[in-house]
């Protein structure tokens, strides 16, 4: 109850605390620099130059100290001690690339970025096309998608029951043992076979995200023009080519789009493998990794902070290639 | 043409097909959680989901009372009894671990030194001996049962109360709206600025923003943590409503200014001619007409604040009275691995929410996702 109204006081005065900031301010501008009388046209250009960055303020402020001090304040940590005291130079990253487990982690993140966003891409391909041509589409869509809304957590509840192991012989409540069973196949602790573990954690994630390409794919596919497709039909394409041949190539940008999102999504994965196997039989993860050195046991915030830069070193290129793109589409 | 008609046909069910499969592999899994979690504990054990329809199949043993229980009936010394509920019916029985199943119901066993054992189909069982019984130990009786399907709404009422999860859904709440509702503001404001007003340095700002769409925030966490440690907000509420207020925000001032940019450029200039302030054209034009960018962002904000671990578990702390919903699940997940029961109904209290939210709001997020597709996780 106390928690309640702790939280709706604080709803009414954040929310009125930020309006009662933008309106004051804008009421003090107003007041101080009038837009009349005789330096009119002086005061509204100065009123012009100030107001952006009354409204951008808490903004800015919001988004330097909780995403671009970090960065920074990262990188320093990364060239000192566990405690943040002594500089140590590289000597967190000479650790780091020697070390047994970071490399495991490197390694499945790289199987991880090659099968999730390729996989995810052609599920959602193939479900947009084929949720557009039949009439229950919508409802086919609302269901693929549904995993979207589903946190990590609950999604990692979901595939640990698909993928429960019983004795050789017993009933097998898990689906996919008890598929493997009637197949006549043993029965697998499929999280904890080596290597290959991680594709069943990668089956969680694609699950996940195949109805959002499948979203977007589905609305490029949909802006294709008519006449394009009208025109390989009378030319005798089949629907392989049609699909392949005319319709891909003109959505290659949305495709792009699609990857290098999923792309980011893969190498900041951390809650299924935490939850699932945490690490374990060889299927640790960059971003798993990282949580064990800065919050497990004792932490090493030094070496922490170098397995977060490396994380921000593989999203750059990403993060390069979607600024050039949105200043190309603003001129 | 005959022919093209026939590929046509052939065409419309492989896609019907594709798509009808697509669908199975991507509900059932949720599908087979959903149906556990109304399943009697034993049973879920015991069958798999898929069978859940139907009578289960239970091989167990249960031990028949001791000496003292045991009455005199003529020279005959008798323990009787009956372990089971009623609707359970054996189908096979045995007094060995190596032959559970060797005797049916009704069947007479003979034991050692004379003494003589029936199970009935209803679990009722008679141990009779011509000597007094001695053992102070019941022997154990095998036996195989079939149960009619049971659904019971039980482990939903046992996570709420027993499992904290009644709690942790009140502290997501907590968590969830406030971080939800104040970068909405805050971007709105920016995002008017960033799309109507001219000023040195917008398109730098703007490019910038588009780069903290993908910074990893993983990468904030200990800086921001020492942060809030420094100036006194520890772990608290507050420190997690701004951590999730600063996350947003680069999503929602890139949804919302894409958005009003689009808006018809006649409308506001001619507010501005007549006067209007930029605060009256904000309040009375922009934010009623964004109203879809702000309801797209709204719902991204809430699943992703609601859905999330790693920011709850780093801001918030790990005592009971602090989880969230994901954080008990995970919690569980590691205490109550195998029990499935408590499991399914906490997976599925702490996915309702979001899932009610995506259902009845898919336009909005849909629209969402089309205008913003260049942020991950």
């Amino acid at each position: 109850m106390e928690q309640i109204l702790f939280g709706l006081t604080t709803i009414i005065v954040g929310v009125f605390g930020c309006a009662a900031w933008f309106w004051g301010t804008n009421f003090l501008l107003d007041a101080a620099l009038p837009a009349r009388g005789p330096n009119a046209a002086r005061n509204i250009t100065r009123a012009g130059l100030i107001r952006p960055w009354l409204f951008l303020g808490p903004a800015l402020l919001a988004l330097g100290l909780y995403l671009v001090y970090p960065v920074f304040e990262s990188i320093w940590r990364s060239l000192h001690d566990s405690a943040g005291e002594n500089w140590v130079g590289l000597s967190n990253y000479t650790w780091l690339f020697s070390d047994p487990k970071f490399q495991e982690s490197i390694l499945n993140n790289l199987v991880w970025l090659l099968v999730v966003p390729s996989l995810s891409t052609f599920f959602g391909l193939i479900a947009a096309q084929v949720t557009d041509r039949i009439r229950w589409g919508n409802l086919a869509k609302s269901l693929i998608f549904m995993p979207m809304a589903i946190s990590f957590v609950g999604a990692g509840v979901i595939w640990k029951f698909v993928y429960d192991f019983r004795a050789e012989g017993r009933d097998q409540i898990g689906l996919l043992n008890a598929i493997v069973q009637a197949l006549g196949g043993d029965p697998q602790t499929w999280l904890s076979i080596p290597f290959w573990n991680n594709f069943f954690l990668m089956a969680v994630l694609i699950w996940i995200q195949t109805g959002f390409a499948m979203v977007i794919l589905s609305a490029a596919l949909r802006g294709i023009p008519e006449e394009t497709v009208e025109a390989a039909i009378l030319d005798g394409a089949n629907p392989w080519q049609l699909f392949f041949r005319i319709k891909v190539p003109q959505i290659w940008g949305t495709i792009a789009v699609v990857w290098t999102t999923i792309t980011i999504t893969v190498l900041k994965v951390f809650d299924i493998v935490f939850v699932m196997t945490n690490g374990q039989w060889g299927s640790q993860v960059l971003a798993n990794f990282m949580y064990d050195w800065m919050f497990r046991g004792t932490p090493d915030y030094g070496r922490g902070s170098a397995i977060a830069i490396v994380i921000m070193a593989l999203v750059t290129p990403i993060m390069v290639w979607n600024i050039r793109n949105a200043r190309r589409e603003m001129q | 043409m005959e022919n093209i008609a026939g590929t046509k046909a052939r065409l419309t069910w492989a896609v019907n097909l594709a798509a009808l499969l697509l669908v199975i592999v991507w509900t059932v899994p949720t599908l087979g959680l959903l149906v556990s979690s109304f399943r009697d504990k034993d049973q879920i054990a015991a069958t798999g989901w898929w069978q859940a329809a139907f009578p289960s199949t239970q091989s167990d043993f249960f031990r028949a009372g001791t000496a003292a229980d045991q009455k005199q009936e003529g020279d005959l010394w008798v323990i009787a009894g009956n372990a089971f509920e009623p609707g359970q019916v054996i189908s096979a029985w045995g007094t060995t671990s190596k032959a559970p199943d060797a005797l049916k119901p009704g069947d007479v066993a003979d034991l050692k030194d004379g003494q003589k054992l029936t199970v009935a189909a209803d679990g009722a069982y008679r141990l009779t001996s011509p000597t007094q019984f001695e053992e102070g130990r019941g022997m154990r009786i095998f036996f195989t049962s079939t149960q009619p399907p049971k659904f019971t709404t039980d482990n939903y009422v046992k996570v709420i109360g027993a499992e904290g999860l009644g709690r942790a859904f009140l502290n997501t709440m907590t968590v969830t709206i406030p971080a939800t509702l104040i970068p909405i503001l805050i971007a709105a404001f920016a995002a008017y600025a960033l799309a109507w007003m001219d000023f040195p340095g917008r398109s730098l700002i703007i490019a910038g923003i588009v780069g903290l769409l993908v910074v990893p925030l993983q990468l904030a966490l200990i800086p921001l943590l020492k942060f809030h440690n420094d100036i006194g907000l520890g772990k608290s509420y507050l420190g997690i409503w701004l951590a999730h207020t600063g996350f947003g925000l680069p999503l929602a001032i890139y949804l919302l200014r894409s958005y009003m940019t689009g808006l018809p450029r006649e409308i506001i200039e001619s507010a501005r001619v007549d006067g209007a302030t930029e605060f009256h054209i904000f309040r009375k034009i922009i934010l009623p007409l964004s109203f879809p960018a702000l309801a797209s962002f709204a719902i991204f904000q809430f699943l992703w604040v609601w859905n999330d671990l790693l920011v709850a578990t780093v801001f918030l702390g790990n005592r009971p009275d602090q989880l969230v919903m994901t954080g008990v699940l995970r919690e569980l997940l590691g205490s109550k691995g195998g029990d499935w029961e408590i499991l399914a109904a906490s997976a599925f209290i702490s996915i309702a929410v979001p899932l009610i939210v995506f259902f009845s709001m898919q336009k909005y997020l849909v629209r969402g996702l089309l205008a913003g597709s260049v942020k991950g996780g």
